[in-house]
């Protein structure tokens, strides 16, 4: 079930501060962030986003199509290597 | 013969289980379109009579996205969630469930039968 429409998105404050702040000055830069529980809102296309998942940052270039997914969505956090053998080695 | 929304053609079934059988009806949406068309849910479709037929077709063709064009959409929703590089789309890539469920066992509907070597002895 997703979020009520009534609370709004999950943004982070910051978030949105640094980006709007790169929107005026016109400046590309590359944000670094935790926030991966952030929802992508129609002002991030175009950035690079640095997101953590939880070892490194993953760079996440933001295109229109991404809007309205969360940013974690696009760094993921784990790497399969398999399921363990059943057998004792 | 009733010839809706394309190929499908159930015959000795009422109504209400009769359209189900067209890709993107339920039971819910044979039942809203029954009642529009004010058709008895328990008409055979053997009974239905030409104008009920063309009744149903149209509520159909008018609200209710089906078959191949429902198709297409679902899969440029899916083609969608690959292309940006999502963790969904990723898991449908791989041909793994989407929604979180394990993967150490069971997980059979998506990763199809079972292979032999790594995974079981």
């Amino acid at each position: 079930m997703p979020r009520s429409i009534k609370k709004g998105p999950v943004i982070s404050e910051k978030l949105v501060r640094k980006v709007e702040e790169l929107n005026k000055t016109g400046k590309k830069r590359v944000i670094k962030t935790w926030s991966r529980r952030s929802t992508i809102t129609p002002e991030f296309v175009g950035h690079t986003f640095a997101v953590h998942n939880g070892n490194k940052f993953i760079p996440v270039f933001v295109s229109e199509n991404m809007v309205g997914h969360k940013l974690g969505e696009f760094s993921p956090t784990r790497i399969f290597r398999g399921h363990p053998d059943r057998r004792k080695g | 013969m009733a010839r809706i929304a394309g190929i499908d053609l159930p015959r000795d079934k009422s109504a209400e289980y009769a359209l189900p059988y067209i890709y993107g009806i339920g039971r819910t949406t044979a039942r809203q379109i029954l009642t529009e068309a004010k058709v008895s849910f328990h008409t055979p479709v053997r009974e239905l009579t030409e104008q009920q037929v063309v009744a149903i077709r149209n509520i159909i063709s008018d609200k209710f996205k089906v078959e191949g064009e429902l198709r297409t959409e679902v899969n440029l929703n899916i083609k969608r969630l690959m292309d940006i590089g999502s963790y969904r789309g990723l898991r449908h890539r791989r041909g793994l469930p989407v929604h979180g469920q394990r993967t150490h066992t069971n997980a059979r509907t998506r990763k199809g039968h079972k292979r032999s070597g790594g995974i079981r002895k």
